[in-house]
């Protein structure tokens, strides 16, 4: 147990040592008990046959190959998705942000306008508008490799998340120590060179787990698609197979194990670099941790 | 805007559903968070173990996923209801990690010091929980909660166009697809609708964090 985790109550003496081991062991009760119970209830209804699982589990069932193509393809599309609205949206972002930064009082207005509107929106909404509204009005993105629904999809995603990382870029910057500009001004610099090749390099290091903790979130609202159109993304794909295969249970499991080993391998890895960076002294210097926990999406 | 405004009663209708959502989700979600936020820095070990469990799956889960399975699984054994309910209890579940997170962020950020400096001038672990932590961490527990809130106002879209009939998406959709009107001032419509949700609430979560906030 860490140290900050101690905080609710002190080290444990023989007593309260006992009552743990008496609490553990009705919890521990009390746990099975509430798996026995879902256990039985799935096989009372014959959600544990090989007939529903064989298909997604057994290599030598004939379903089993067209299956994990579809899944394949997903994972694939999805992938496509996220990384290019990531891409897109790291750079809208750091242009708003440098522009919020420069600008003066008047020439925000408009850009504090943008990040408040599309920060409000439900990113459904943001992807119904790339993915159907924008033909509607003239913007036809049919002859892009990808076509429309993923043109449309990318637009929305990275409207909503360019305007987060606007926040996180300009959070980071202005956590940089004060020096730091003076420091490049002093140097000869001008404004333009400070920010790109003093300030913003610094606030990328610091800000690293924070993208990479949004990244999560853009690959799991890839999945909002699925409502808006037909682009074969993991969610989608997941569909069709549990319309062919009439399995839900068991394909939407697998689907869920899918997108959380992705994500979770992805979370890991912000935690290592923030975690390395604590032990260097910058990060500690700027307040970094502070950034991190942005996640903010579907 | 003429669509939208011909359709006012629509729209006004939608509205109230979406809000209806966002409050049994908030509700539920609060409560179930708290929970498991509770199994999480308790001292019992297999009650942290599920709770780590509950958050790596549905913070790593898309919440259409949940959504499909809660409509799709749970009559396979047996449970059958609205789609109001199944998009509810979806919305719930995922929230609640979310929910449990935000908590536990704010406990963990009281110093320790603060809760030793209470048992080293005599309060027991009840008076130091009531007098010292709790009301620090309540605190600091506003700011990273009230976003986990917002974003849970903005899901409540997803709950709806997920097949929730009646609520401010779904009413656009039907009024596009069913009645062939234009996208654009429709879905301007709805997008204001929760504009008119998310701004306020976005306005009165920075008034409470000026108000709550503690020097430290």
């Amino acid at each position: 147990m860490s140290r900050e985790e101690a905080v609710l109550f002190d080290a444990q003496g023989p007593r309260a040592r006992r009552r743990t081991t008496i609490g553990t062991a009705v919890a521990v009760v009390a746990l099975l008990g509430l798996a026995y119970v879902v256990a039985r209830r799935l096989a009372d209804r014959d959600q544990f046959s090989m007939e529903k699982w064989g298909p997604l589990i057994n290599p030598g069932n004939e379903n089993f190959g067209a299956v994990w193509g579809l899944f394949g393809e997903g994972i694939r599309n999805t992938i496509i998705a996220a990384v290019i609205a990531m891409t897109l949206s790291i750079v809208l972002g750091t242009l708003i942000a440098v522009a919020r930064l420069s600008l003066g009082r008047a020439g925000r207005i408009p850009l504090v306008g943008l990040v408040e509107l599309f920060r409000g929106l439900p990113v459904v909404v943001l992807v119904y508008f790339g993915v159907r509204v924008l033909p509607d009005v003239g913007l036809d993105l049919r002859d892009w490799p990808g076509g429309q629904v993923l043109w449309g999809l990318i637009i929305g995603l990275t409207a909503y998340n360019m305007v987060i990382f606007a926040e996180v870029v300009r959070a980071g910057v202005a956590s940089l120590p004060r020096g730091q500009r003076e420091a490049a001004l002093a140097t000869g610099l001008t404004n333009g060179q400070t920010m790109r090749i003093v300030l913003l390099p610094q606030a990328f290091r610091v800000m690293l787990p924070a993208i990479i903790s949004q990244l999560v979130v853009v690959l799991k609202d890839t999945s909002l698609v699925t409502f808006v159109a037909n682009y074969d993304e993991l969610l989608s794909q997941g569909e069709s197979i549990r319309r062919n295969l009439d399995n839900p249970i068991q394909t939407f499991v697998v689907v869920a194990l899918l997108y959380i080993a992705i994500n979770y391998a992805l979370s890991r890895l912000a935690q290592w670099i923030q975690a390395r960076q604590a032990r260097g002294s910058t990060a500690k210097a700027t307040g970094g941790g502070d950034l991190v926990p942005v996640r903010d999406g579907a | 805007m003429g669509p939208v405004l011909e359709n006012l009663d629509l729209f006004v209708q939608g509205f109230l559903t979406s809000l209806s959502i966002i409050l049994w989700a908030l509700v539920g979600s609060l409560l179930l968070g708290v929970l498991i936020a509770a199994c999480r820095v308790s001292p019992v070990p297999p009650l942290r173990a599920f709770g780590s469990f509950w958050v790596t799956t549905f913070r790593n889960t898309p919440l259409s996923v949940v959504l499909f399975a809660c409509a799709f699984g749970l009559p396979e054994i047996g449970i059958n209801r609205s789609f109001f309910f199944f998009g509810v209890l979806g919305l719930v579940l995922y929230t609640s990690a979310f929910v449990c997170e935000a908590v536990r962020s704010g406990i963990n950020s009281v110093p320790a010091g603060q809760a030793e400096a209470a048992r080293s001038i005599g309060l027991n672990f009840g008076q130091a929980l009531r007098y010292v932590v709790l009301p620090q961490a309540l605190r600091t527990v506003i700011p990273p909660l009230g976003s986990v809130v917002i974003a849970m106002f903005k899901n409540s879209a997803v709950v709806g166009a997920f097949g929730v009939g009646g609520d401010l998406w779904s009413t656009g959709q039907t009024l596009v697809s069913a009645r062939g009107f234009e996208t654009l001032p429709i879905f301007t419509g709805v997008a204001i609708g929760f504009l008119l949700i998310t701004l306020p609430a976005g306005a009165l979560l920075q008034v409470i964090e000026r108000k709550a906030a503690i020097a430290r």
